[in-house]
């Protein structure tokens, strides 16, 4: 009898041919995610994975799990052998301790029997099981509808036993759907972003622009912060640094104030793509959100769409606010996201911005500056940084 | 490097790491192990406490080590204030206090004390006329700093005992010495001054100690309780080697602080001037008399981001500071250029330039060449 880790992974069961090639980056991001705190042994059994390790580092590889995409459910069990005795023994073990930590009256046991050789079959099982959990807990009763607690079973080469289900955030697992590169700042949105395209097993790697040294170096470390946040859930993180503080300044002084954010947005998605087809990656990822800024109308939306011709993703397109940062305080970006430093400087925000740009205008405006050899200089000083 | 931030925080001396890393690697021990180490470590902050008190001209059972300005005006203010409450719940502050200070009196203010917060004028005085009106029968306490750390203002810190005297003699006086000590004289003893705050790592010591005076007349309670060790005052195993340090910081500034500050006044008045004359559309809000600390000088470069200006100084190689942010929330204002009534252009433009004996007149004229461009170019840039 003893006691190991158990990870359901739904949705990647329905994948049919490709699925040995899903779970194969399952395991290995799962390796990825674990690998410092030392586990023994990761095998598959029907569909479930398993892995050995010392249970003293449980707590914190939930922890780290929870945080691997394509990964639905982890749960501390009892493995045993297949015979009668074992499993009573490991149903009171998990049941006790059930009890010591929550507050609970009701009780069912659901018993699955994947290995039919073994002889007495599921809805026996668990009303045996059940009967020794009566036997051994007086307090509790069973609830077959409407149970504090399940008791579950899964007869397989061996008999796993337990009651905690951990919710993962499901998806798919990083790396089984290409390459896209996130335009990430410093604010809510994007690593919010960054964070749903990976959930649907895109690798990311990440820009980012900078104003330095009309913005602080501080930024830039907010930002790394963020990427190394994030990073917890897509595995290492490519960024690039771009100060394009020239570009700023050129559009500042010939053309018109309220163009100047939208002008510095088609710079910016140029800019990445250059990036993207430099560095074999697919698509880009932004964290606009419609109608949320000036900049993210559907009139600006297309006139900066139209600056390149990868795919642009915005996951985060039909959601409130509210609703962005209820997922950037779950993936714990939020408190960072918020600090005071900005990665664009005041300097450079129109005070009314055009919300309504006409593409014919924005390239007219455009015309008036060296867009090609602004950003091949941009590019020049480029820096890069590998995010763990 | 030209660091112009000693406000900040200043470079250690060489004299007091070398103490330090000696302290640490051979005189180790707890001051209250009853073993010949602990005796040994017992000494030398006997010692650093005697260097202090004889710089300050005080006994030495009237210095307590902290862990800096912040806690020292916290052990200050707060046990005078839980010593003093059932006579009155009126304090008297300034406007431009440190936040160590400002946020006690807030959290009193939500606990039923009335605080009266004294106006300055545009240099960042404040009127003694002022201080008298606002003094009343139940007012327990005044805080107010010697100088200013954003601006170098000096308060007339005998003249505002004398009234204090004057008007209301159990009222009890404590001054935040932070930016003083070492620089601005003082005579506690003599004005009759109760409690003093200064801190180690303002005067080339180390970050992490700092001390209180406090008259020894007073008997008070601690606000955190433990071993006894400050004679009962601040509990906790003393920071032996910050007390070193601290010590041979004030050893040495007791020896050369007088020249040192002729010649940092003189770098002042010279750096002030040559950007009086050589950049326009300014405000130099400190005053470059002897009404303001030698070390330090505020000045308002009026169409340029204070930020901004300060990473052009800082690619330079350059330190300085600037008390406002550029925000896209609206800028972080300074809150004493605010009670000074400087205009937000003004405030946002604000720069503080901090000296220390380690600078030469040749690092402040390249700073005002690259002062002059880089002001230049930024204005270009944000007037267009």
């Amino acid at each position: 009898m003893d006691k190991i880790l158990s990870i359901s992974y739904g949705e990647l069961a329905l994948k049919g041919l490709n699925r040995r090639y899903f779970e194969d980056q399952l395991i290995s991001n799962i390796k990825r995610a674990i690998k410092d705190l030392g586990y023994e042994k990761i095998y598959k059994e029907q569909g479930k994975l398993y892995i050995e390790a010392n249970e003293d580092d449980f707590p914190q590889m939930i922890n780290r799990l929870k945080k691997v995409f394509g990964l639905v459910n982890i749960s501390p069990c009892i493995r045993t052998e297949k015979n009668i005795e074992d499993i009573e023994k490991a149903a009171i073990e998990i049941m006790k301790e059930k009890t010591k930590n929550q507050a609970i009256k009701t009780f069912k046991v659901e018993s699955k029997r994947a290995d039919k050789t073994f002889p007495i079959k599921s809805p026996g099982l668990s009303r045996k099981i059940g009967g020794v959990i009566l036997k051994n807990f007086s307090d509790l009763t069973v609830d077959v509808h409407k149970p504090d607690t399940i008791l579950y079973i899964d007869i397989k080469q061996k008999a796993y036993i337990y009651t905690e289900r951990i919710k993962g955030y499901g998806g798919l697992p990083v790396g089984t759907n290409g390459k896209a590169l996130l335009l990430l700042s410093g604010g809510i949105d994007s690593p919010v972003a960054g964070f749903m395209m990976a959930k649907r097993g895109v690798e990311i790697s990440a820009v980012h622009y900078h104003s330095y040294p009309f913005t602080s170096e501080r930024s830039e470390e907010k930002v790394k912060e963020l990427a190394s946040i994030l990073s917890r859930y897509t595995g290492k993180i490519k960024m690039f640094s771009v100060n394009i503080l020239e570009i700023q300044k050129e559009i500042n002084a010939k053309c018109k104030e309220n163009e100047m954010t939208i002008l510095s947005r088609r710079f910016m998605m140029r800019i990445a793509e250059k990036i993207a087809l430099r560095e074999g990656i697919h698509g880009l990822i932004t964290g606009e959100s419609l109608g949320q800024v000036a900049s993210q109308t559907i009139q600006s939306l297309s006139v900066t769409n139209a600056a390149v011709n990868l795919p642009v993703f915005r996951p985060l397109i039909g959601l409130d606010k509210l609703d962005i940062v209820e997922i950037a305080k779950d993936i714990e970006t939020y408190e960072t996201s918020i600090l005071p430093y900005e990665d664009c400087c005041t300097v450079f925000l129109p005070k009314h911005p055009v919300t309504k740009p006409k593409l014919e205008d924005i390239i007219k405006s455009e015309e008036l500056l060296e867009v090609d050899s602004l950003i091949e200089r941009a590019l020049e000083n480029m820096k890069v940084t590998i995010i763990e | 490097m030209i660091y112009l931030d000693n406000c900040s925080t200043t470079k250690p001396r060489e004299e007091v790491v070398k103490i330090m890393y000696e302290s640490m690697m051979d005189n180790f021990g707890n001051p209250s192990s009853l073993h010949r180490l602990g005796m040994k470590a017992e000494k030398r902050i006997r010692e650093a406490r005697k260097y202090i008190a004889d710089f300050l001209k005080v006994d030495n059972n009237e210095i307590y080590f902290t862990s800096g300005g912040t806690e020292s005006n916290n052990i200050a203010i707060q046990s005078f204030v839980n010593k003093m409450e059932k006579r009155g719940k009126h304090i008297i502050t300034t406007k431009i206090e440190h936040p160590s200070v400002l946020n006690i009196m807030k959290y009193y203010e939500k606990h039923g004390f009335h605080i009266s917060y004294l106006n300055v004028d545009e240099y960042g005085y404040i009127s003694l006329e002022e201080l008298r009106n606002s003094l009343r029968d139940d007012t327990i306490l005044v805080s107010i700093m010697h100088v200013n750390n954003e601006t170098g203002s000096i308060q007339p810190i005998e003249e505002i005992k004398n009234i204090i005297k004057e008007k209301n003699p159990n009222t009890l006086f404590h001054v935040d010495g932070v930016q003083g000590f070492g620089k601005i004289d003082i005579s506690l003893k003599a004005s009759g001054i109760d409690s003093y705050s200064f801190s180690g790592h303002k005067i080339h010591g180390p970050k992490g100690i700092g001390g209180l005076f406090i008259d020894k007349k007073h008997v008070i309670s601690p606000i955190v309780f433990g071993g006894n060790q400050e004679r009962g005052l601040r509990s906790g195993t003393e920071n032996v080697t910050g007390i070193i340090g601290f010590g041979e910081a004030v050893k040495i500034m007791s020896e050369k602080y007088k020249e040192e500050r002729q010649y940092v006044f003189e770098l002042k008045e010279y750096f002030g001037n040559r950007i009086r004359e050589e950049i326009d559309d300014i405000r130099i809000n400190t005053s470059l008399d002897e009404n303001s600390s030698p070390y330090i000088l505020n000045i308002s470069f009026r169409n340029v981001r204070g930020e901004v200006l300060l990473h052009y100084l800082e690619d330079k190689d350059i330190y300085v500071s600037t008390t406002s942010a550029c925000s896209s929330k609206g800028t972080e204002k300074s809150h004493v250029l605010e009670s000074m009534g400087l205009k937000d252009e003004e405030i946002e433009g604000a720069i503080r330039f901090c000296f220390s004996y380690e600078n030469t007149k040749k690092d402040l004229d390249y700073t005002v060449e690259v002062l002059k461009e880089s002001v230049t170019e930024i204005r270009q840039i944000i007037m267009r």
